[in-house]
Formats: C-alpha cells, sequence, structure tokens
C-alpha cells in the first residue's frame, strides 16, 4: 500500500487548481497530482505515492547504474 | 516499463550476490529502515541469497506499526461518533486498538472508507457536505507532500466538513535512537529510497558521522537492494563511514525542493510517540497552529483514552532491530494475519507480516 511505484505520464492537465495527469502503472491507469514534479512532461516516467509524483525517474541515471554492473560483471567473468 | 524490468536481471542479481560474497571478510549487521524494503527481501528471497555472515535485520519504517496505540483508539473514538465518514488506508483497518480495530467498527455501522490517497478523503468531503470527514493522516516524510497538499486543498476549496488526524513520523531521530541504544548490533544501514526523494540525505550525513556508520541510500528493487548492500559492506570491510546513494535514478542530495516547502507550510516538527518504541524527540510533524481548523483532534473531543497494549507482542523490539519475528512466542501461534495481535503482523511493511507471508520459519 505504502510503496512508491513507477508509471508513466500520459495526460497532462490542470483540476481545481491543481497540475494533474494521468499515469500508465503497466496497464492500470489512475490519476494522480503531478503538483510535486511541475518539469514533467508526457511520457516521462514518475516515481508515483499515494497519488502524488514524488519525482521524476532518470532514465540516463538508471542506464548509468546498470552499465555499472555490467562492468562489474564483465570483471567478474575475467576472474579466473 | 523496459528498463525498470532490468532492476530485476537476474543474471546481473547473481553478479552482484558474487560481489558481495568476495568483499565479505567479516560478520555484518545491516538494518533496512523500510518495512517496503523488508518485505522485498523476503520475497525475492535476497536474505538467503546473501552470504551467512550478513545479517538484516529489519527497521522501523512501516507507518501502520509505529502509530501509537493512543492516536489508534482515538481514530476509533472518532469514526464512533454519528455524521462522522473516516477515511483511511487500507492496511489501518485491521490494526488492533486496546479494544478492536476499524473493520469491526465498520461492521458495526461506522462510516469507515478505505482511499488510495488523501485527494480521495478530499473528495468524498466535497460530495458529503452534511458529514465530517476525517482522514488518518499516518506515515512518514513520503506521504507528508500528500497530506499537506490536500490541507492546502480543503482550505481553498472553503471545505468545513474535511479534517486530519495526524499521525507523522520522520526517520532520522528513529535512526539516532537505534544506533544510540547500548543494546544496538547495527553497523550499516539502508535508508529507505523513497523518504530520501522527497528529504533528499543531508539530514544523514551528521548521523553516519556521529555513530561510525555507513549510510546508504537503497531502492526497492532486488538489484537496487543488492547494490545497496554492496555500498555498505564495501564501507564496513574499509572502514568508512560516508551517505551513499544507489538510487541514484529517483533521490538526489537535496531532495523534491517544492514538496518539502509544502511540508513546511503546513507541518512543524513536534515529539511523537511511537508503538512499541515510546516518544522520541522531534520525530514527528503537526499542523502549524494556522492549520488548526484541519486538526481532528481539535475538532472532536474525544475523552481520555488510557491504551492498553497486548502483553506478549514484542513488535517494538522487532521495530528496533533487537528482536525478529521468530522469536516471538505469539508468532504463527497466537499471532496470524487474520487474528494479529500487533501492527507488524497487519501491514504490508510489517516485519512479522513478511515472515509470515514468506514463510521464514524453518531457516530460524
Ligand atoms: S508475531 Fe504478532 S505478537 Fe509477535 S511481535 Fe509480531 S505482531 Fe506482535
Amino acid at each position: 500500500m505504502f510503496l512508491g511505484v513507477p508509471g508513466k505520464i500520459i495526460e497532462i492537465y490542470n483540476k481545481d487548481d491543481l497540475l494533474m495527469g494521468k499515469i500508465d502503472f503497466g496497464g492500470v491507469f489512475r490519476e494522480v497530482c503531478l503538483s510535486y514534479t511541475p518539469e514533467a512532461k508526457i511520457g516521462d516516467y514518475a516515481l508515483i505515492h499515494v497519488g502524488f509524483t514524488l519525482n521524476l525517474i532518470s532514465e540516463e541515471e538508471a542506464k548509468e547504474t546498470l552499465s555499472l554492473l555490467e562492468q562489474i560483471s564483465s570483471l567478474d567473468n575475467k576472474k579466473p | 516499463m523496459e528498463f525498470f524490468q532490468e532492476f530485476r536481471n537476474l543474471r546481473l542479481v547473481k553478479t552482484l550476490v558474487d560481489e558481495i560474497n568476495r568483499i565479505t571478510t567479516k560478520p555484518w549487521v545491516i538494518m533496512e529502515i523500510c518495512g517496503g524494503q523488508t518485505h522485498a527481501i523476503m520475497q525475492y528471497g535476497i536474505d538467503q541469497l546473501l552470504p551467512p555472515r550478513i545479517e538484516l535485520v529489519h527497521g522501523p519504517g512501516c507507518p501502520v506499526c509505529v502509530t501509537s496505540l493512543e492516536l489508534i483508539d482515538k481514530s476509533h473514538a472518532i469514526a464512533a461518533q454519528p455524521g462522522v465518514i473516516f477515511a483511511s488506508f487500507g492496511d489501518m483497518l485491521r490494526v488492533p486498538g486496546s479494544k478492536n480495530d476499524l473493520f469491526s467498527l465498520r461492521a458495526s455501522g461506522s462510516d469507515v472508507r478505505v482511499v488510495y490517497s488523501p485527494l480521495d478523503a478530499v473528495k468524498i468531503a466535497q460530495e458529503n457536505p452534511d458529514k465530517q470527514v476525517v482522514f488518518f493522516a499516518i506515515g512518514f516524510e513520503t506521504t507528508a507532500p500528500a497530506n499537506a497538499m490536500c490541507v492546502l486543498l480543503a482550505k481553498s476549496l472553503n471545505l468545513n466538513n474535511f479534517s486530519l488526524l495526524v499521525s507523522h513520523v520522520r526517520v532520522p531521530p528513529a535512526i539516532d535512537v537505534i544506533l544510540s541504544s547500548p543494546y544496538n548490533q547495527v553497523q550499516g544501514i539502508l535508508a529507505a529510497g523513497h523518504v530520501c526523494t522527497v528529504m533528499g540525505y543531508w539530514e544523514y550525513l551528521p548521523l553516519s558521522q556521529k555513530y561510525q556508520s555507513p549510510i546508504v541510500v537503497t531502492g526497492f528493487e532486488p538489484l537496487d537492494i543488492l547494490q545497496g548492500i554492496y555500498m555498505t559492506v564495501r564501507q564496513l570491510e574499509n572502514n568508512q563511514s560516508i551517505v551513499e546513494n544507489a538510487y541514484g535514478r529517483v533521490v538526489t542530495q537535496n531532495g523534491n525542493r517544492s514538496a518539502q516547502a509544502v511540508i513546511n507550510q503546513v507541518f512543524q516538527t513536534c515529539d511523537r510517540k511511537w508503538r512499541g518504541i515510546g516518544l522520541i524527540e522531534n520525530s514527528g510533524w503537526r499542523l502549524k497552529p494556522e492549520f488548526d481548523y484541519y486538526d481532528a483532534e481539535k475538532r472532536f473531543s474525544v475523552e481520555q483514552i488510557s491504551p492498553e497494549e497486548s502483553t506478549v507482542c514484542i513488535a517494538g523490539l522487532i521495530l528496533q532491530g533487537l528482536k525478529k519475528p521468530l522469536q516471538c512466542p505469539a508468532f504463527g501461534i497466537q499471532c496470524t494475519p487474520e487474528h494479529p495481535l500487533g501492527a507488524t503482523m497487519v501491514s504490508s511493511e510489517g516485519a512479522c507480516s513478511a515472515y509470515y507471508r514468506y514463510q521464514r520459519i524453518d531457516n530460524y
């Protein structure tokens, strides 16, 4: 219940003076408040918790982390 | 969702496990703060993949579990009043108070509703102008931005039938209590990635220095958790104690400034009682005086409550990492998710519930 989950922003609009959006959670759709990520664009991934985006997810950082892990992995394979 | 799936990549999981094995030369005790991480660790069997010399102990990061019995009893007293719609996150409904729980109140006629977001509670208030709508605002720093925003929203909508029963808690003071205990065994900490998404991790720098303990901001996917453990072990083995970030795709050092600004606009820090642990100074948030109007404790006169805690439940020790669920004599016998004696058996973030659900019985 309390776990924040990633989702993709597919719509952005205003409601009751709040910046709102529609999020695709892998095929399940929900309306959430985007007020804390005013820089959000359609197609961005965000971390959502109890109906609010807490931050956008950086694809670049994600790829960097994964490539770091890949490096460890290839080092590992070279070990005798 | 492609690139998130990669954080469950089995080959990389194996690589990290091998690396952790390779660098571990001594026994280490590491605490994951967040109950969401405890569940992920059990669900993916991460504890069983690690070298036996690394012990994971479970922290207090379960908002449902640490909400004080006084406040739970208060929630029941308010929910039982006529003309009240009591809105809460679902996990709260089964949490035992001194006498009963919100489920049984609902069964006996109280209007208790489960909501996904506090925004839903505001909507219920708009749709029911003749009822008083009370939202049980529990949670850590992750939930505070949502709850704070709803107070501002209720104000701008001129809602006079909406209030919050606030039970907000903050992580850093709890870490301070855990690491300063004379019984403390914890040597390194996995900080809760989503709390840090909001708050950043600057608050952890003095804690890490004071207790010479590595603190690594950690996410929730298997690779995130393993990376957090890897970085913590690497520091411990090298006799280092700094704050590192293993969840860079979401967390920055300063956190989400606009969320922090709204929290600071609506809430102020206060001392807060944690269930099973006791009073921790400055460990909570309460509404600022200018938002008293939205404070359910002020709106509803609730008679003096003297709560009675179960005498067998050791959840308080479990939440401080001093005991594990299987050391509780009631675990799985008198206490099950169907008949919980303590909140840690109820919540989807509670350690007892994680052990029960993922059957960590035989490896004790
Ligand atoms: S098993 Fe039940 S009684 Fe024992 S500590 Fe956990 S919640 Fe409390």
